[in-house]
This record gives structure tokens, sequence and C-alpha cells, in this order.
């Protein structure tokens, strides 16, 4: 395999856009990726699309009906909320590969605000277990962060302590979805969804779109891209003591991140910023040890001296991550590595990490699928 | 009824064609669980699918024989503090909703064991 770069990203701000639909969507953040390398559809020879809504639906095509229709190779991509890191990680092993020179991974969704309940339930015939809306999301998150809870004593104003940082970190990112502080006070007060988890602990429904350009060394070298693709890895579960009973999103993450700091040969002292998948606040602390970025345990230490905050030790979702930047499960992991390549490119505005060399994007699938990319100049 | 691998000992709740632990492709020992367990985690959900009466508690249950059950937890209130990490608790079956038909569909559940 050869070195791939980032060569250009684009993204919309994530929110509601009931007038437009899925491949106008798309497009947008493709022609800003596009315009971003320096590149036009011209030069493409690989398109990855990831939507889940839309999965049957060749997303890649229209979006190039939208864009410029040159008859590439089109890969249409779902995997669950690893949907758009999933497409992006199709692009990479293309160039990768030394197959094409040149990819371009879209990731978008239209969610309206019908999507929080995917996880099952509602009408979908009957079961045979006396399960009633256990395997939805907030429950199984929820759960996920009681169990750290039992283990380690982790409070729920750990947890929602988190759900402060990143609305805060979001006040600084023109293109997330809410841009307002919350406080304490407020998090702990907001609307429970499922314990310990209340309405600012979990992640907004929305529609979006990010697009990224890899590139072949030679194209780099030529367009001036400083950006490599360090690591790109991908994971399923392996068998686990309660095998699936609880959907378990913290060993699929330890075994990607394993691999991705062994390939990336950095480890996680060495990450400057980490964007990482907080679908909801107790997710957020688990990753913290599934990283590396503390030891067993520790992760409620970690929020609670603001070592994870912008300017900590290890700026986690300076972006405003999910719990407020918003979640349009397509677009997730390509707006991540936007987010973590314009860091590494000085370009972040006024959340700039500064100096920052090395940035870590991580996502989750439920089912499950991660992604870990690590990214370096 | 569990399905316990003879290659490795997993349990499983229901059939597969292999191990997911040990990929033996059996044979599968059916094997009778046990009624009672311990509450391992859970959760009070407050926000669910359209026409699910909230909140209920949702949480996974431990058998002795090795297997975790994900259910609903009744004839508990919804609070936190009436819920402890290890409870122990024991299968009961109740009328979970009606199918088309408007036939009563009963499923599992889990409630605290009596004191």
């Amino acid at each position: 395999m050869r070195e791939v770069f980032v060569a250009g990203v684009g993204m919309i701000r994530f929110g509601r856009y009931p007038d437009r639909d899925v491949p106008d969507l798309g497009a947008e953040a493709a022609l800003l990726a596009l315009a971003d390398a320096g590149l036009t559809m011209r030069d493409v020879e690989l398109l990855a699309a990831g939507c889940l809504f839309q999965a049957n639906a060749m997303v890649g095509q229209r979006v190039l009906q939208e864009i410029g229709q040159t008859g590439i190779p089109v890969v249409n991509v779902a995997n669950a909320c690893a949907t758009g890191s999933t497409a992006f990680r199709e692009a990479w092993m293309a160039v990768a590969s030394g197959e094409y020179d040149v990819a371009l991974a879209v990731g978008v969704e239209q969610m309206g605000k019908m999507g929080l309940l995917t996880g099952g339930g509602g009408g979908s015939g009957i079961r045979t277990e006396g399960v009633i809306g256990s395997g939805l999301m907030p429950a199984v998150f929820g759960q996920a962060g009681m169990e750290h809870m039992r283990k380690y004593g982790t409070t729920q104003e750990q947890y929602a302590k988190i759900a402060v940082k990143n609305h805060r970190h979001s006040t600084k990112n023109p293109l997330s979805q809410y841009q307002v502080e919350v406080s304490l006070g407020d998090v702990l007060k907001a609307r429970m969804v499922a314990y310990p988890n209340t309405l600012y602990m979990c992640c907004p429904t929305g529609d979006g779109s990010a697009a990224v350009v890899v590139v072949s060394p030679e194209k780099a070298r030529q367009l001036g891209a400083k950006v490599k693709v360090l690591a790109s890895v991908l994971t399923s579960d392996p068998w686990t003591e309660r095998d699936l009973t609880l959907p378990d999103v913290s060993t699929l993450t330890r075994n990607a991140a394993k691999q991705a700091y062994a390939k990336a040969g950095v480890g996680p002292e060495d990450v400057d910023l980490v964007e990482l998948h907080d679908c909801f606040a107790t997710a957020e602390l688990l990753h913290y040890e599934n990283l590396g970025l503390c030891g067993e345990g520790e992760a409620g230490r970690l929020i609670d001296e603001d070592e994870t905050a912008h300017g900590g030790r290890i700026p986690v979702n300076v972006s405003g991550g999910l719990l407020s930047k918003g979640h349009p499960l397509g677009a997730t992991g390509v707006a991540n590595i936007f987010e973590v390549t314009q860091h590494l490119r000085g370009r972040a505005g006024d959340r700039q990490v500064e100096g920052a060399k090395v940035g870590l994007a991580h996502v989750i699938g439920l089912g499950s699928a991660c992604t870990i990319n690590v990214l370096g100049t | 009824m569990g399905q316990r691998c003879k290659g490795c000992g997993a349990v499983y709740l229901s059939s597969r064609r292999a191990c997911s632990r040990c990929f033996a492709q059996g044979p599968f020992e059916e094997i009778p669980l046990s009624r009672r367990g311990a509450l391992w985690v859970y959760s009070i959900v407050h926000q669910s699918s359209p026409g699910v009466p909230v909140p209920y508690v949702v949480g996974v249950v431990d058998l002795p024989e090795g297997v975790a059950v994900r259910c609903n937890i009744i004839d508990v209130a919804p609070d936190p503090a009436r819920l402890r990490f290890g409870m122990p608790v024991e299968m009961t079956t109740a009328v979970s909703q009606q199918d088309r038909e408007g036939n009563d569909v009963v499923a599992f559940y889990f409630r605290p064991v009596e004191r």
C-alpha cells in the first residue's frame, strides 16, 4: 500500500434543510472539497458515497448527476453511523492500492426530525423476546454509561460535564447545528431521555453533508497537499462475554485503536486532537479509555480536570461533537475528517488547536462497525 | 432454553450456525436456563417509539448459566433509587401488546425477587 494524502475537504453547516434533497446536499459538499483541492470532476477517478437512510437509492450516482457524470466507478456505502467514515476508507483504499490517483468520498444524510429512534421497536412486527424499546439507541447508551458507573463509580454529573464542554466548543464552530452554551445545571435539569442521559446529553437528528478528496503522493506534491492518512482502520464486533446482549461499543473501538496506533506509528500521547463518536455523553467518556487517552477507570477524572477541553492536554470534539455539531449519519464520519484536516492545516479559525500535527477521528456504528482514521502532517 | 456450544461451552439464547467464539459448527446442546438472575445494568427510558408508554426500565440480566438476557424490568418504580446493580431478579411473563388481529402477545420480563 502506498501513502495517501488529503487534498481537499468540504462541509456544509449541519442542520435542517427540508426544501432540499440528498443529492443536492451531497453535491454542495463535493464541490466545496474539489474547489479546496484545486481539482474538478474531470480529475476524480472514483467516488465512494455514504448515505444510510437512502442506502438502496444510488446516492453516489445521483450526486454525480448534479456535479458531472464522467462514468467513473461509484461505490455506495452503508455501515450504520460509520457509513461516512467507511466511505472515506473506501476512497483511501482505492488510492492506497495504487489503482487510482484521485478519489472522492461524500457523506450525506437527510434525517429531518424522524431519525432518533432508529434502533428498532415501533410497529416493526412482533418480537419473540420481551423487549420493548430496549434496543433503542438512548437505552443502549444509557446502559453503556451505567456499566461504567457500576465498574468505576462514574457519576451522572461527570457525563453531564461532557455535554457542557461540547456545547461550549460548538459556539466557535460556524458549521455546527447548534452553537449555544449550556450550563451544568441546564444539562442536569433538562428532560430525561434515558437515564443517565438528558436531552443535552443526546445528539440531535439533522441533515448535512461533507466530502473529502484523497490523492496519491505524486498528486499531493503537485497540489501542495500536506495532510497524510497515517492509518485507516475498520473493525467489527469480536465475541465478548455478554455477546452483544448489551451492544458493546468498547471492544471493537479498543481493537481499532490498537491497530490504528500500530499502523500510524504513533501513540495516544502523540495525538493533538480527537474527534470521537459522542452520540451520547456517556459514549464519549467510555471512549477516553477505549482510545487510550487515559488509564482504565480514569475517564471521569479526565473530564473533571478539563483535560479534554479546548486548551487541555488532549482536546476532544473541539468541533462541538455529535452532541452539538449534529449527527446526520452518513455525513458524520466524513465531517470528522474535515475537522481534523482543518486543524492540521491551521485553518480551523477560532477553534484552532495550535500546532496540531496529529489528529484522530473515531466513529462507531452500532451493530457494530468502528472506524479510526489517524491523520498527520 | 439456551444453546451451549459443545466445543467451548459458550451459551447463547438463540441457535446459531456456528459458535461465534470458537467457530465450531455445533453440535449445540440445549440446556435449561434459570428463571433467576442478577441485574447487570439498567437504564430508564423516558422517550421511546410512538405508542410505547414511558417511562420504563430496560436492563441486562446475567443468568448463572453464563448468558445475558436483554429485557424490560417490571414491577419496580422507574427510579434509580429503587434499582441496584446486581439486584436479584426473576423471569415472569405478561401481555406486552396486541397483534394485528387483536390477540394478546405474551412476552417475558424480569422483576425484582421479593424478599
